[in-house]
């Protein structure tokens, strides 16, 4: 019994922490799956949004849910005129210059941060609803982490809906596999990737302000975790909404379970684990270039 | 006419040499950009509260800073910026270091340049050992990790202890200084959990997660004075160790006075052992709060960062005083080690043979009182001196 609820708090720890990385995630590989552009600037947004939502709340009074709305439509806002300005114009460039382009554009989100708000760590303030523990029958558990799996699954589904069963979806899917012939077709390239552009930075600001009970949030958050989300992506392969889903889960319960029991390593062995599998399996785990 | 001329140059000359012989250089070399900013401002306003509120013992003399800013803890920058200080500025004194790694590298350049120098903050015990000249005003990880190992044994009957900490030096020095002195009391360290490194606030569910697994009576948590501290009460209630009957524990860094209400109901119960917070009750300290109040507003707070960079300016006012403006290294350093001060921690001095100092701890409680996290002191030690110059314990044993 003693054992089951070592394992249920492990387990509910490592997928709440793996829930973050997925919200966080799933737009950079829609994102760099469609437009094939490397956006290292992903983890900015992030940032950006998990600002946004934490001020909203401190200046502005604004509730913990109202906030993240707030920080999902202002960062897709942002990240709309970003696109329309600055990204196009790196669409046909090499990767070279677009990573160029993405990071140097990091660096302005760091330095802009700084300037504004300050270098410390800006705390999240949650509702005191989700604060404490909550009883799960096994084992008692941190409520926040628990809430954080259900909005997790929860948003999965709705994009594997989304992804699947609609018309947006499918055009994104289209152009995934094939761009000159979904183009061909009628479909509006250049609009479809303004909106899931958005919307994929709309996602990481969500995540950045859901996670930020996790991962805290100063300036230097769009450096520091941007391996983690390239991870993700590289694991979970480009494009796949369910490739993501699997691969934030393993790799938030994997990070979970070595920090717990070999604390001594660190960051070491995920890092390690993920150079052995993208040698093994260069498409990432769960992507096939082809399969839907 | 040609007499009048030679009499206005030599009183130009005379009130030159004069106004030289007043003045004192005090290089201070701090984190001003960067993460360590707030922490950099702290001594620096605690170093000006000094001057200002004791002007009249300053005088005739005119101590002037000449600041540096040293960025980061990597070392490297602080060691160019003494340098600087040194032959650029020819200062008499040096102060500042709020990051151990800077005044470990500093040393070797502290030690060529002959100059005294006041550590207002770096506390990894040894470092007093590395330069002849190294005075410190603030504390040794061994303060506080020692006499906590004890009470926690003794005051709190722990019999179980886990150990988290940040994984640089003072991080280290903490822990060794806490299980030696705990397990000496019959206790037993069952855990040591690294949790990454000091530049930046790790999510501390997994290693809480393990510390609470092993069910120890107390969970000792050393992790760098800033951001840290808020994560660490977070975490502890979200996990419900309190309800599980874990005490968290540690030196004053994790209940930061400047931190501290942020973290609000979190940091109820959380049990330090520490040499200052700005609720300790004495005339002195009352004093200080209130000036600091005064001068940087109101819901500014000091902190004990801010007592080293102020109990670090009067020792220095100390030695300009009794050496009458003219700083010779080794007088000052003699001239130190007769010193006593009345400061806002309680009555401290140095420590003739360590050049550390000595000084009371505080045993304090975080209590919630008139709506604001209060630290209640539940035991005192007077006179307490670094244990790891005293046991001459590892790096700390005298070359």
């Amino acid at each position: 019994m003693i054992f089951g609820a070592d394992v249920a708090s492990m387990l509910l720890g490592g997928v709440a922490a793996g829930m973050v990385l997925f919200i966080v995630s799933v737009g950079l590989s829609v994102t760099m799956g469609l437009m094939g552009f490397v956006n290292l600037a992903h983890g900015g947004f992030a940032m950006l949004g998990g600002y946004a939502i934490v001020l909203a709340m401190k200046h502005w009074g604004l509730g913990f849910v109202p906030a993240l709305v707030f920080g999902f439509l202002a960062i897709a806002a942002v990240s709309a005129v970003l696109e329309r300005l600055l990204y196009t114009r790196l669409y046909e460039a090499g990767e070279l210059d677009q990573v160029l382009f993405t990071i140097g554009l990091v660096f302005i989100m760091t330095a802009s941060v700084t300037l504004l708000v300050g270098p410390e760590n800006q705390p999240l303030t949650l509702p005191s609803i989700l604060r404490g523990q909550i009883d799960l029958g096994i084992t008692r558990y941190r409520t926040y982490s628990v809430v954080l799996i259900a909005i997790g699954i929860v948003i999965a589904v709705g994009l594997w809906l989304a992804f699947e069963r609609t018309r947006m979806g499918a055009q994104i899917r289209a152009a995934v596999d094939n761009r000159r012939m979904a183009e061909s077709l009628g479909i509006n390239i250049g609009r479809l990737f303004t909106v899931t552009f958005a919307f994929g930075s709309g996602m990481a600001a969500l995540g950045g302000g859901l996670g930020a009970e996790f991962l805290g949030l100063d300036p230097q958050y769009a450096l520091k975790y941007l391996v983690f989300f390239l991870i993700v992506v590289a694991v979970g392969g480009l494009g796949r909404v369910t490739g993501v889903f699997y691969a934030a889960l393993l790799i938030g319960v994997l990070d979970f379970v070595l920090k717990k029991y070999v604390p001594q390593g660190g960051t070491l062995f995920i890092y390690g684990l993920t150079v052995l599998l993208l040698l093994w399996r260069p498409q990432g785990l769960f992507g096939g270039k082809a399969a839907a | 006419m040609m007499k009048r001329i030679i009499a206005v140059a030599a009183v130009l000359v005379m009130t030159a040499a004069w106004a030289q012989a007043q003045e004192v250089k005090v290089g201070v070399n701090l984190p001003y950009t960067g993460i360590g900013a707030e922490f950099a401002q702290l001594v620096d306003r605690g170093m000006e509260l000094y001057l200002k509120l004791n002007a009249d013992k300053v005088k005739p003399y005119k101590i002037t800073l000449i600041r540096r800013d040293v960025k980061d803890p990597s070392g490297a920058n602080a060691k160019i910026a003494v340098q600087e200080l040194l032959t650029q500025d020819n200062v008499d004194i040096l102060a500042g270091w709020i990051y151990s790694p800077n005044a470990i590298a500093s040393a070797p350049i502290v030690t060529a340049g002959k100059k005294l120098a006041v550590i207002m903050n770096a506390g990894t015990a040894h470092i007093t050992n590395l330069s002849p000249y190294y005075v410190r005003t603030s504390f040794s990880m061994w303060h506080a990790g020692y006499a906590l190992g004890e009470a926690a044994a003794k005051l709190l009957n722990g019999k179980t202890a886990v150990v988290g900490y940040t994984d640089f030096p003072p991080g280290k020095d903490s822990l060794a200084a806490f299980k030696r002195s705990f397990e000496a009391n019959g206790g037993k360290v069952v855990d040591e959990i690294p949790m990454g490194g000091a530049g930046a606030v790790p999510d501390f569910t997994p290693f809480f997660q393990r510390a609470k697994d092993k069910k120890p009576d107390v969970f000792f948590v050393f992790v760098p004075a800033g951001d840290h501290a808020a994560a660490v009460a977070k975490t502890y209630a979200a996990l419900g160790m309190r309800e599980a009957g874990i005490k968290l524990i540690g030196p004053g860094d994790i209940t930061q006075d400047t931190k501290l209400q942020a973290m609000g109901p979190a940091a109820v119960g959380l049990i330090t052992m520490h040499h200052y917070h700005a609720d300790l009750d004495n005339p002195e300290n009352k004093r200080f709060v209130e000036a600091w109040k005064k001068e940087y507003g109101a819901t500014s707070t000091p902190d004990f960062m801010a007592v080293g960079g102020y109990d670090g300016m009067a020792a220095i006012v100390y030695v300009v005083q009794t050496l009458k403006g003219k700083i010779d290294v080794d007088k000052a350093l003699e001239a130190l080690k007769g010193w006593k001060f009345n400061s806002p921690r309680g009555p401290i001095s140095i420590d003739p043979v360590t050049r550390d100092i000595v000084m009371n701890e505080y045993l304090s409680e975080a209590v919630m009182k008139d709506g604001r996290v209060f630290q209640k002191v539940i035991g005192k030690i007077d006179g307490v001196k670094d244990a790891c110059k005293e046991q001459k314990i590892g790096p700390c044993a005298p070359k």
